[in-house]
């Protein structure tokens, strides 16, 4: 088992995030709590609208201020990055905790070269070095992303690279002044899948060399049993399942987790035969129905009048391998479907 | 890049010789005899004939395109004997309305169009684009209220009403300023100044209200890039962001239309010359409209097709330099 | 003419012009989207086409249905050379052969409701009829499964799942023989796609539709195909019976790929046998002399570079494209015949 008994590198706490829009106001995040210990991957599961990009994007405080309401606690090695001074958590960004977003076409400034890109992200925290030394700094870093020829390509355009490789300049930048948490969003979902897995290996890779903590937000859940320890599983803007990676995938214990496992599992099989669906879509985060956000679409529901209609749930520890579920039915139901949903 | 320039530029050269037989055949087709108008009203049909070869309009109008043409390069003669005289190179024609060579009539009003141009181009670059980064740096607020306002009103508001206001409210009923009289700045400064600053302001705050709008709208739109909130992950000062990602993002539409706007007043900022009656190339083709005076008319719309052309050129040039993506390799 | 056969392609060909070089800045380079692919859909049948971004599967995808012609090669629809048609020609192809597009979100016109988008096919082909075209909307509505009273809702009130049901339902509208879906669900929710390719598969047996399925998602087509072909920089590279191609690839690209999608079991993470490709996909611009692979490949070799693998069936109804092939077993072979 893991050592959780040193303080968490990251710890959230009952965070809240809403946008106010021209039609409504959207719960983005409602109410998440979780650890992240030293040196552990942990994975975020949701699908789009799940708020699981929102919670990454307020750990640095990047959420629009004008417009999201940002209440909680978020604390990175002692400091709450919600109630800090913008020069305490500018201190933080690139350097103790870094990110990667999902799209590398979009994610680079294509007004300057690559080289400038990652020599910035290291001088803005070094400013007493040099120029030419950070370029010798650089060159080490795009030796170890795996960039060919960095000499030359050093001087070149975003544009000039290929998907993959600008995904690795986008590491680059991440790593570059070897933070203590790397947050990654997607960060192989616009990739092509031989350039994904040539990408999820490198972030091991790299996870083993810098000795990093990494936060991985993912709907794709062959990246999570590639990489994950921790597994959370979001949900209209709440977390309904917390568990292990080897608990979440042979016995998950939240409905949503086990129509998510068996849409995706059994199509990689056999040809024919019906798919294992979730009925519907994700609801409005404008909207969202009373009680548990997924009873509507959830085939195990207590029926109309039911707790589940009524309260949301809240999420408690269920069974005995370590997992957490927010899920109005018994212990004993869930630990039975779980362990019969998951894959073998 | 030196062939895409190259490149550039030689098409430049085929639109202008386009739009020099355009322009040229448009005017000739004209139902205005040039003959018959430059020996006034009384005027005896052997005189207008005489007139006729004096101005070399009894040729055909290819014969006269070509010998257009040929003047820009060589210069050329007009009249006969102890009449004749010469308009050297680069020649657009002599307008006999005012017994000069429509070259040296722009040469006399263009400098004073540049000097309201150029005036008002600064002036407008830096209210429309403050203005309109103000306004996108407090979205919602209302600083960003007041100052979509001013562009709604700037872009609506025509000239020459805006113009006339200014000129009434601040000349004649507050009398803050003389009535402009325009002296060239090498003569008297003070007076120059005096006389130009209403023009510059009209013709900057009416310019400055759409780049206003440009410039909040790039910026926002640039600030809602993945690399703007990659820029603000690795630490960087919002100032930095501003200028390395934001505004650099902003800024490039701007540089487009900045310069077709430039090389559009070069070419005669009409309305703003007739209101504040200076003497800029704009009023000479408006007077050269109103005494059907084709060789200035002719002369002046090549040389504001000159600027608009130069300037897509200089445009696209600078394109390449400000985003390496359309840098030719 | 073979009539089992409901789509063909015939080393198709499609280059798109680009760079620019000279005073008049002549394109004089080509991108090579298409280069020489062949096809049979058999009536009926699903095949998938597979590959990665930049393989030309898209380009493909819009030459079948002719949104563009090809450069060279030909197109053959039940039975009718449809490579050069033009005008009513055109429409009448139209209306034997429909596409589902990627994104449901930017093929559907926010200013119409959905009861014209789905009755747009039949005013586009002359057969609109004010009793009878809302009615069978309705109908279309009902079989993919929306609620026909959300007859004159818009795009922008539907879910991401829904609306390409709509896309789905458009594309149905005149009774096409053959549906040609390009990554019909890569833009939608895990949970949403299940549905969908349920949906797809339904109407396929119900209509005895021919289907083209265009992915970049290799489980997705393993469940939906009968046949699968694998595209590299506008080749096929394999092509055979679904079973066969997954469960013993051929050509060492549908290897890799198969290596390289994430499995569902974190127990056999890391797991010996992975296959994990070097570098990127190569300008299709300039591809690589011989194999296009080779420059990826484990096992390319001198003759690699030097001469190109035609496809050749390797005696188990499986054709590929490779000088040095995986071993297909014997029993596989004869189970696929």
């Amino acid at each position: 088992m893991r050592n959780h008994d040193s303080e968490p590198v990251l710890s959230v706490q009952n965070l809240q995030v809403s946008f106010t829009t021209d039609d409504g106001v959207v719960r983005a995040v409602d109410g998440v709590s979780f650890d992240v210990y030293a040196g552990e991957t942990v994975c975020i599961v949701g699908e789009s609208g799940s708020g699981k990009s929102v919670m990454a994007g307020s750990i640095l405080r990047l959420n629009n201020s004008s417009t999201a309401t940002t209440t909680g606690k978020i604390l990175l090695g002692g400091v709450d990055v919600l109630s800090a001074d913008e020069s305490v958590v500018r201190g933080l960004r690139g350097s103790e905790v870094a990110m990667i977003f999902q799209d590398p076409m979009s994610a680079l400034n294509p007004y300057y070269t690559v080289g400038d890109q990652i020599a910035e992200a290291y001088l803005v925290h070094h400013p007493e070095v040099s120029k030419k030394d950070a370029r010798q700094v650089v060159l080490q870093m795009m030796i170890k992303v795996g960039i060919p020829s960095p000499e030359k390509r050093i001087d070149e355009y975003p544009h000039q690279f290929s998907g993959g490789m600008r995904q690795r300049i986008v590491i680059a930048i991440a790593l570059i002044n070897s933070p203590r948490l790397l947050i990654a969003d997607e960060p192989t979902t616009a990739l092509d899948v031989t350039v994904q897995a040539q990408i999820l290996d490198l972030m091991m890779d790299l996870q083993k060399e810098f000795g990093m903590t990494i936060l991985l937000i993912t709907h794709d859940l062959g990246v999570v049993a590639e990489v994950a320890q921790d597994v959370i599983v979001m949900y209209a803007g709440r977390i309904v399942e917390q568990s292990d990676v080897e608990a979440i995938f042979h016995a998950p214990t939240h409905p949503y987790a086990w129509g998510l496992l068996g849409s995706v599992s059994s199509y990689g099989a056999s040809k024919r035969g019906d798919l294992f669906t979730i009925s519907g879509s994700p609801p409005s985060l404008i909207s969202l129905p009373e009680g548990c956000a997924f009873h509507p679409r959830c085939v195990h529901s207590l029926g109309s009048g039911s707790r589940c209609q009524s309260e949301k749930p809240v999420l408690r520890p269920v069974g005995n391998n370590g997992s957490r579920s927010a899920c109005h039915l018994a212990d004993e139901v869930l630990v039975s479907i779980g362990t019969g949903t998951g894959a073998r | 890049m030196l062939l895409f320039i190259i490149r550039r530029l030689f098409f430049a050269i085929v639109l202008l010789i386009a739009v020099s037989v355009f322009t040229y055949f448009l005017f000739a087709l004209l139902p205005t005899d040039p003959a018959a108008l430059s020996c006034g009203i009384h005027c005896k049909p052997e005189t207008i004939a005489a007139n006729r070869i004096r101005l070399g309009y009894d040729k055909s109008i290819f014969e006269q395109y070509w010998l257009f043409l040929k003047g820009i390069f060589v210069g050329r003669d007009y009249g006969i004997g102890t009449a004749a005289f010469t308009c050297p190179a680069p020649s657009l024609g002599y307008s006999f309305n005012q017994h000069a060579c429509v070259t040296s009539l722009i040469g006399e009003t263009f400098p004073v169009t540049a000097y309201l141009s150029i005036g008002a181009f600064i002036l407008w670059m830096m209210i429309g684009i403050g203005v309109g980064a103000i306004a996108a740096l407090n979205k919602g607020k209302w600083q960003d209220r007041l100052a979509t306002a001013f562009a709604s009103v700037g872009v609506s508001l025509p000239t020459f009403y805006f113009g006339l206001l200014a000129l009434f409210s601040i000349v004649i009923w507050f009398q803050i300023l003389p009535f402009p009289s325009y002296e060239s700045p090498l003569d008297n400064f003070p007076a120059f100044i005096t006389a130009m600053i209403l023009p510059w302001l009209v013709l900057a705050i009416i310019s400055a209200a759409s780049y206003t709008r440009l410039t909040r709208n790039g910026m926002l739109e640039a600030m809602n890039e993945d690399f703007v909130r990659l820029g603000v992950a690795k630490g960087l000062r919002l100032r930095v962001i501003l200028r390395r990602y934001v505004m650099r993002q902003a800024l490039i539409p701007i540089v487009t239309i900045a310069g077709l706007d430039f090389a559009g007043l070069l070419g005669g900022a009409i309305i703003t010359e007739s209101v504040f009656s200076l003497p800029g190339m704009g009023r000479m083709s408006i007077r050269a409209v109103v005494d059907s005076d084709l060789p200035v008319l002719v002369g002046t719309t090549m040389i504001a097709a000159v600027f608009i052309v130069l300037a897509n050129v200089i445009v696209d040039i600078a394109y390449g330099f400000l985003d390496p993506r359309v840098r030719v390799s | 003419m073979n009539s089992d056969i409901a789509l063909q392609a015939i080393n198709l060909v499609k280059y798109f012009p680009t760079g620019s070089s000279g005073l008049l800045g002549r394109p004089d380079k080509s991108v090579k989207a298409v280069d020489g692919v062949s096809l049979t859909l058999r009536k009926g049948a699903t095949l998938g086409i597979v590959g990665e971004s930049g393989c030309g599967k898209s380009t493909l995808a819009r030459v079948l249905t002719r949104l563009i012609e090809p450069t060279s090669g030909q197109v053959i629809l039940n039975g009718a050379d449809i490579t050069h048609t033009s005008g009513k020609e055109l429409r009448d192809v139209r209306q034997q052969m429909q596409m589902i597009f990627q994104d449901p979100v930017s093929s559907l016109n926010p200013r119409h409701s959905i009861g014209q988008i789905i009755g747009m096919p039949f005013t586009v082909q002359g057969q609109f009829d004010k009793e009878a075209t809302p009615v069978r909307v309705r109908e279309l509505m009902k079989l993919v499964g929306l609620n026909p009273e959300h007859f004159n809702r818009y795009p922008h009130e539907f879910s991401g799942g829904q609306r390409q049901r709509i896309g789905i339902a458009r594309a149905l509208a005149l009774n096409p023989s053959v549906v040609i879906a390009d990554e019909p669900v890569s833009a939608l929710d895990v949970s949403v796609r299940a549905q969908i390719l349920n949906l797809l598969e339904g109407l396929q047996a119900e209509l005895n539709l021919s289907l083209v399925f265009i992915a970049h998602d290799l489980s997705v087509v393993r469940h939906i195909a009968d046949e699968v072909a694998v595209m590299y920089l506008g080749k096929i590279v394999e092509r055979g019976p679904a079973a066969t191609v997954y469960t013993h690839p051929a050509h060492p690209y549908t290897k890799a790929l198969l290596s390289a999608v994430p499995i569902q079991d974190p127990s056999s993470r890391g797991g010996a046998g992975r296959i994990r490709l070097q570098g990127d996909v190569p300008s299709p611009i300039d591809p690589p002399s011989g194999c296009r692979f080779r420059t990826r490949c484990w096992k390319a070799e001198a003759l690699c570079e030097e001469q190109e693998p035609l496809l050749t069936d390797d005696g188990s109804g499986r054709l590929v494209a490779c000088h040095f092939p995986e071993e297909t077993p014997v029993a596989i072979g004869n189970r696929a015949q």
